[in-house]
């Protein structure tokens, strides 16, 4: 019996539910990061901002973001927007709302140190061919902005995709969510499925997350060059 | 806001805190540990041994740690290996931060520049003697700053240590928000606790941070900024 555990994860559609389950945690992933980039985008430019209180509020935004963890904010989005706001949140909304606050802040902060590293004399030849700073922006900065915001950005994708298997603590029916079901319903038959299940849903994550990390490698070690 | 039920109920905050604070530390020395010996034989090129460390370095880095908790603390015991709960916090938090410390430790090592190798070997010095004496000290210093990211990264990761039913800070704030309905004076003191845990560790880094800046004087030839 020990060693037919495995069987479990392909009895029915059991696999089928798996991926969906997955495919929950991702799209609450996607869409995040998706608001993140827009919204990081525009919280860079406002970091590097020449006003001293703009960089001040930008900053305890980031430092607020860096010190909590996403689940307390998870928590606090969940349990406390029902209270105060009177809103009942589904878990998935509340999910993309605190993955959205958290990226946005790292994109951001992504956003600045690319902006920064841009070489003032990027700008000024830009100028000294008689550009206006509009152009310089969108034709110069930009591009060279993008290549080195890559990979960082990758990195962040797979960090959303992992901080979202956090939305099964707030009740989200997700891919851990699919399999304790599972594990539950063949409790008595195949006492071993807790080992299966779990194992398969750490390989779905890993087989999910490798390839952006891989490919986040690659593009570092090619901009070094 | 009841200040009598905080001031009632703070007792059971200070116990889950010193527990997340021991199950921390004690995680992130091992993890410190383990990423420094996969560092090492990654870049002394031990054969064999290279590639676990490779695999394992992929394999942590892409999965959350709740999928590792789960998986340490209801998967293992069907298959005959029982753990207690603290006992996979912490594996499942040095399982996690290994991989992170080692590649902290990693860019430390790539930033120091080939000439200083070369100087080493110039001066007849051995392969082992060059790494332990010229390269690991200046590596050190250049990692520190990531090596507290790193930290803070797993402080702040501990809060999932409620799914393997561990009594820290969530557990703590869910279960009173189960039994009183207070949930504005229970998720405030959730959210004090982790400022007063995290805060001065976040000082304190960046403290480190700026004291660090100077070993890498005259090292680096990035220039910050522009």
């Amino acid at each position: 019996m020990q060693n037919l555990g495995i069987q479990v994860l392909f009895q029915g559609t059991n696999f089928l539910r798996l991926l969906e389950g997955l495919w929950v945690s991702l799209r609450l992933a996607v869409v995040s990061m998706a608001l993140s980039i827009v919204l990081g985008i525009f919280l860079g430019m406002l970091m590097n901002s020449k006003r001293k209180w703009v960089k001040a509020v930008c900053r305890i935004y980031l430092e607020i973001v860096r010190i909590m963890p996403q689940l307390v904010l998870l928590f606090l989005v969940y349990f406390g927007a029902a209270k105060h706001l009177g809103i009942n949140l589904s878990g998935e909304v509340s999910a993309v709302l605190v993955f959205t606050f958290w990226g946005t802040a790292e994109m951001g902060d992504l956003v600045r140190s690319a902006l920064i590293s841009i070489p003032k004399h990027q700008y000024e030849s830009g100028y000294a061919l008689g550009m206006t700073e509009k152009q310089v922006f969108f034709r110069i900065i930009i591009p060279q902005t993008i290549r080195r915001l890559l990979p960082s950005m990758m990195n962040l994708l797979t960090r959303m995709i992992k901080t979202t298997s956090l939305v099964v603590l707030i009740g989200v029916v997700e891919v851990v969510k699919v399999g304790k079901q599972m594990i539950d319903a063949s409790r008595f038959t195949t006492p071993s499925a807790a080992f299966w299940v779990y194992g398969m849903i750490f390989l779905l994550y890993f087989a999910v997350c490798f390839p952006f990390s891989r490919a986040a490698a690659v593009l570092e070690r090619k901009l070094r060059d | 806001m009841d200040i009598e039920f905080i001031r009632e109920n703070i007792p059971f905050y200070v116990e889950a805190a010193f527990l997340t604070a021991r199950l921390a530390l004690i995680g992130i020395l091992l993890s410190a540990g383990i990423g420094f010996v996969c560092c090492i034989i990654r870049e002394l090129r031990i054969p064999v041994l290279r590639q676990i460390t490779a695999v394992y370095i992929e394999l942590s880095r892409n999965t959350p740690l709740l999928v590792q908790l789960f998986f340490l603390y209801f998967g293992l015991p069907r298959i005959g290996i029982v753990l207690s709960s603290e006992a996979c916090a912490i594996i499942g938090l040095a399982f996690l931060g290994g991989s992170y410390m080692a590649e902290a430790f990693r860019s430390g090592l790539e930033a120091v520049p080939q000439i200083q190798t070369e100087a080493g070997m110039s001066l007849g010095m051995k392969r082992m003697q060059i790494f332990f004496h010229i390269i690991l000290p200046q590596a050190v210093a250049t990692s520190v700053p990531v090596f507290c990211a790193n930290v803070i990264f797993l402080i702040k990761e501990t809060s999932v240590f409620s799914a393997v039913a561990l009594t820290d800070l969530v557990f703590v704030a869910k279960d009173l928000i189960g039994i009183s309905y207070r949930t504005d004076e229970a998720l405030l003191m959730l959210v004090a606790a982790y400022l007063l845990l995290l805060l001065p560790v976040s000082v304190l880094c960046s403290f480190i941070e700026r004291r660090v800046r100077y070993a890498e004087f005259g090292n680096t030839g990035i220039v910050s900024g522009n």
